[in-house]
């Protein structure tokens, strides 16, 4: 294992005291806890945390700020955070008006938000929860904990984040968020492996002409794997399943982002971006907003993931208010 | 405080210890290559804590094993266990020794609070592949008027079988639930890790 890094055991708290030392005119960090909240904290309105594993960055606590997350809690790479930093983390945000849990939908990120959201009840604090399932890779039947919570997550944050920050009660926020989650779908592929720092070894092994389609952000096998094909072929491949799974139509209006997984640079993900897009003007959706870049990563792995929304009006207004955070600004 | 409880924790916290690796590449098959680093942080972290305040009575320790299990091992399995210590606490109320009744209680409780909090059945390939027919292996044996050590050491063959149990069939809970079939073949991390803590407690037993 080669890394930049100082300890395995120390990652985590190392990387949050960096991103908190990198920008405390957005955030702070709460004493002896992987908790970030926003520097003024708590605001007046409905709060928005976030959290999961590590190893996701700028997901979760880059997206803590103005119109997205008023908190995001860090577990261990790639393990969801523990009930009792969650707790403190509600309990820090919470104005009186409520707390939104955004969670991905992963059993282990399920029972730790449900057990924090308990605790924070039986003090008298209103918790909701809603459970973020966009990837499409994964059949969603009785016979599997469900699809997974991927990329999508972070157009959840920026919607529903931007509804809270508008004044919207608990109640607003939690339907806004459900409508977003309804209407997201993503899609990763991947050719080459991370390793967790605490493993010391990679997640798979893929061969040298080896991808693998509907990859998970974890190193989850995907739905099978092929010979790797050029970067048009494989963006067709995973927005057909997107079609599949969320009819879209001339003169529907949608965002879509391109995500890296960690390891793919910005050269490619444009040219995935660009088929992407011509791939939409021939059936005639409309792209409202584009995101290209790194926003939920597999630390170091290489590949992508197309996400896409489908907007109505309100999404989209909420889509494209102002945000102000350390990893997504736009005004 | 009887030294006998921080003696069966120091030893499953041995256990998970030595087989940290194992688990982990279990879960690197079908999971997310953590449960043995996290099983593993978890118990250090109550054995740091019990030997740093010895409780004062059984229930107590299982609350605290409880707390800093949920607190320390992140995942599904830091809830799951912590919810199945819980119920443990409760069981132990007001108790300062575990008769064979007491264990048939503390392995039921512990079966419901898992089955209930990770909302898995029998043949979902987890935890509860190996808890159950432990539990139901003790219970039976219990019934036949059979030691204390014999009631355990059934129970450790009945969860050992569960796990190899779990590798016949496909999961349905969980992160290796996403590979449905090609989860076979794997044996379950989850049920794995309660088949080495019971077998844990059977060997310190033993030694007593």
């Amino acid at each position: 294992m080669k890394k930049i890094i100082n300890h395995p055991a120390n990652v985590v708290d190392e990387m949050l005291e960096g991103l908190t030392l990198a920008y405390p005119q957005y955030v702070r960090r709460l004493e002896g806890l992987n908790v970030i909240v926003r520097a003024d904290a708590p605001g007046d309105k409905v709060a928005l945390i976030s959290g999961g594993g590590s190893g996701h960055e700028p997901s979760h606590a880059g997206w803590v700020g103005e119109g997205m997350l008023d908190a995001a809690v860090a577990g261990a790479v790639f393990t969801s955070p523990t009930p009792d930093q969650i707790y403190e983390a509600i309990k820090a945000v919470d104005s009186g008006k409520g707390v939104l849990l955004v969670v991905k939908n992963y059993t282990g990120d399920v029972l730790n938000f449900e057990m924090a959201a308990e605790m924070a009840e039986a003090d008298g604090i209103r918790v909701e929860q809603v459970v973020v399932n966009d990837d499409v890779a994964v059949e969603n039947s009785t016979w599997t904990s469900g699809r997974r919570g991927i990329a999508g997550t972070v157009l959840v944050h920026k919607i529903a984040g931007a509804k809270a920050q508008a004044g919207g009660t608990l109640e607003e926020v939690k339907a806004v968020a459900e409508k977003v989650i309804a209407n997201v779908r993503s899609m990763g592929m991947s050719i080459s492996p991370c390793t967790v720092p605490e493993a010391g070894k990679p997640s798979f092994e893929l061969t040298e002409n080896e991808m693998e389609i509907g990859m998970g952000i974890h190193g989850e096998p995907g739905t099978h794997r092929e010979a790797i094909h050029p970067a048009d072929e494989i963006t067709d491949l995973l927005l057909e399943k997107l079609f599949a799974d969320l009819p879209l139509g001339s003169g529907d209006e949608t965002a879509v982002m391109v995500n890296g997984l960690g390891a793919t640079p910005l050269m490619e993900l444009f040219i995935v971006n660009r088929r992407v897009a011509h791939v939409f003007a021939e059936k005639g959706i409309r792209i409202v907003k584009t995101f290209v870049g790194n926003y939920m990563t597999s630390l170091e792995m290489g590949g992508f993931s197309v996400s896409v929304v489908k907007l109505d009006t309100e999404l989209k207004e909420l889509l494209l208010a102002k945000a102000d955070t350390p990893a997504l600004a736009q005004f | 405080m009887d030294k006998s409880f921080l003696g069966a924790m120091e030893a499953i916290t041995g256990t998970i210890h030595e087989n940290k690796e194992f688990l982990t590449d279990l879960d690197r098959a079908i999971g997310d290559a953590d449960h043995g680093h996290n099983m593993a942080r978890g118990f250090h972290a109550v054995m740091e804590k019990l030997r740093a305040s010895p409780p004062a009575d059984l229930s107590t320790g299982l609350k605290t094993t409880a707390m800093t299990l949920i607190s320390t091992v992140g995942g599904a399995s830091g809830p799951l266990y912590g919810t199945a210590f819980l119920r443990c606490a409760k069981v132990m109320q007001g108790k300062d020794s575990i008769d064979k009744t007491d264990a048939v209680q503390l392995l039921g409780e512990s079966l419901d609070g898992i089955e209930s909090r990770g909302k898995a059945q029998p043949g979902d390939k987890t935890m509860i592949d190996a808890l159950k027919p432990a539990y139901d292996t003790f219970a039976a044996a219990s019934e036949q008027n059979r030691t204390f050590l014999e009631c355990l050491e059934e129970a450790c063959k009945a969860a050992e079988e569960g796990v190899n149990y779990t590798k016949t069939i496909a999961a349905r809970k969980g992160r290796a639930s996403y590979l449905g079939e090609r989860s076979i073949g794997h044996q379950d991390p989850g049920a794995t890790s309660v088949m080495l803590i019971l077998k844990a407690l059977t060997e310190y037993y033993k030694s007593l």
